[in-house]
């Protein structure tokens, strides 16, 4: 019972406390490319979700089953980023051929979930903390989702943008980053969900 | 020692293999058609991705051209050769547009033109012309500073000698960023075969003109009483050709008191009767706008070399194809 209330803590943690892009200040990129419309955004989450979910499961078998008996955890990065690679590639076979609406509108921010540091950083992060397998699993989920909810609150603010009377030198991506700011400020306030 | 330089290689190539050959498996099985035209059309096109077409880079020009979204002759890069390779591949019949060429139409080079301070700044035409209209006293010359030649990928501007952007023919694709980056909107694409062109822009009086520059439209209408097919009008107090009805006989040039008209006088033509065909119909001599050919009817007609302007109306008019236009 112990267990389950840590798993909930640290989904919780993952998810909003230490959330990925508004609290980490990771995977900005994303956040900022493909925000612009709700749905693009949703499915970009939903991307990335799928990838770091099966990401962390296979870095971690591929970290305690291969890395660390032969003594070459130094390789960690490039075994990662070998695994995150090939998931990407799946990825985009798989919603080329499912939904070309989606394959389009995501562009090339798809091939870009390769350089997604949040998905780099899941895996690497899991390691670091010494977390098991189901933990590890409850963290990626937690961070993807945190970095779904974080991008489609992000695209529903700039959709209403779109039509406010924004002064013009403030018009696209400055006013994205002071809303993006002032997002991250709300985002402080869970900091005392957990004491 | 060995074991640690051969198991990290030997761990990531095999995770690399076993990776790869998943990947080609789930490709088999979420293969997407992809239509082969594209790929045959991408092939054909230059491949400078410089967008002059209007689509995000030749990939996307390629799937438009498909789709039928896009015009075969929708790359303005490729030309001639690649609208035909593109027809062949769709099957389609397109009348190839008329071939354009980038043309700056300014000749006020420092001999020419004053200049009405020394600019010591950026050397970007933009900046120039940002401080009182630029250096030059003519607000519409060219300030030779190559902002054009930057915007070129093809390499196709340079700024002469005299201090004035000229555009290599053979190498200008047509793509107009040239247009976009002269601030002064100095540059037009004019078709290829035209041969003569005014090249001013000055839409000041002509006595203002004449003031700073030697070599610009003075909006005096010579050219437009000179010329026998109605192609000149002044707009703006600048001359300017109609190219449909251009013929190229340059008369305009010849009598262009500024040398404002500049017309390729080597390449002018030259008509010549085939005495074979000739029927002395008379056609091409009623025809005639400069009284260049002679000949009674039904007798063979001549051309009188120093009168004919090489406009090619007689051969065009001509009911057995006995006129051909040559080379002087």
């Amino acid at each position: 019972m112990e267990y389950f209330n840590k798993l909930i803590l640290l989904f919780v943690s993952s998810a909003l406390i230490n959330n990925i892009v508004l609290s980490r200040t990771i995977a900005i990129c994303p956040f900022l490319g493909v925000s612009k419309r709700v749905d693009t955004s949703l499915g970009m989450g939903m991307a990335v979700m799928f990838v770091i979910a099966l990401s962390s499961v296979i870095t971690y078998a591929v970290h305690y089953a291969i890395l660390v008996p032969l003594e070459i955890e130094y390789m960690q990065v490039i075994a990662f980023i070998l695994v995150i690679a090939t998931l990407v590639q799946l990825i985009e076979m798989i919603i080329q051929k499912t939904s070309p609406t989606l394959y389009s509108a995501l562009g090339v921010y798809l091939p870009l979930i390769t350089t997604n540091c949040a998905v780099l950083g899941v895996a690497i992060m899991n390691i670091q903390e010494e977390y098991d397998l189901i933990q590890t699993l409850v963290n990626g989920i937690g961070v993807s989702l945190g970095f779904t909810l974080a991008i489609v609150l992000f695209a529903g603010i700039r959709e209403r943008l779109e039509l406010a009377d924004i002064p013009e030198h403030l018009e696209g991506v400055p006013i994205a980053l002071i809303t993006a700011g002032l997002m991250s400020v709300a985002f402080m306030g869970f900091q005392g969900l957990i004491k | 020692m060995i074991e640690s330089i051969l198991y990290p290689i030997l761990i990531l190539s095999g995770m690399g293999l076993l990776f790869g050959v998943g990947l080609a498996l789930a490709y088999k099985k979420y293969e997407v058609k992809v239509d082969p035209k594209v790929e045959n059309v991408r092939e054909v096109l230059p491949g400078a991705n410089c967008g002059a077409c209007g689509y995000p880079g030749c990939d996307g020009f390629a799937s438009a051209v498909v789709s039928g979204e896009a015009s075969p002759s929708g790359c303005p890069v490729g030309g001639v050769r690649v609208t035909e390779a593109i027809s062949e591949i769709l099957g389609v019949e397109v009348d190839i547009g008329e071939e354009l060429i980038a043309k700056v139409l300014c000749q006020g080079g420092k001999d020419k033109a004053k200049d009405k301070f020394i600019y010591v700044g950026v050397e970007d035409c933009v900046a120039a012309s940002m401080l009182s209209n630029g250096p030059k006293s003519c607000s519409y010359g060219c300030l030779g500073l190559g902002s054009c030649v930057e915007a070129c990928q093809f390499d196709a501007i340079h700024i002469n000698e005299r201090g004035i952007a000229q555009v290599d023919e053979d190498r200008c694709t047509a793509c107009g960023k040239c247009i976009d980056a002269c601030p002064k909107g100095l540059i037009e694409m004019v078709p290829k075969k035209s041969l003569v062109h005014v090249i001013c822009m000055s839409k000041d009086r002509g006595k203002d003109v004449r003031q700073y520059c030697d070599i610009g439209c003075i909006a005096c209408q010579i050219c437009v009483k000179a010329c026998k097919f109605d192609a000149i009008e002044i707009k703006n107090n600048v001359a300017k050709i109609d190219y449909s009805k251009c013929t190229n006989c340059m008369v305009c040039a010849e009598k262009c008191p500024t040398n404002a008209i500049y017309a390729n006088f080597e390449r002018r033509k030259i008509a010549h009767i085939d005495a074979k065909k000739c029927i002395g119909c008379t056609i091409c001599s009623q025809n005639c706008s400069f009284d260049a050919i002679e000949g009674e009817r039904k007798v063979k007609h001549m051309v009188v070399d120093e009168k004919c302007t090489g406009c090619g109306i007689c051969a065009s008019k001509c009911p057995t194809d006995a006129i051909t236009m040559r080379d002087r």
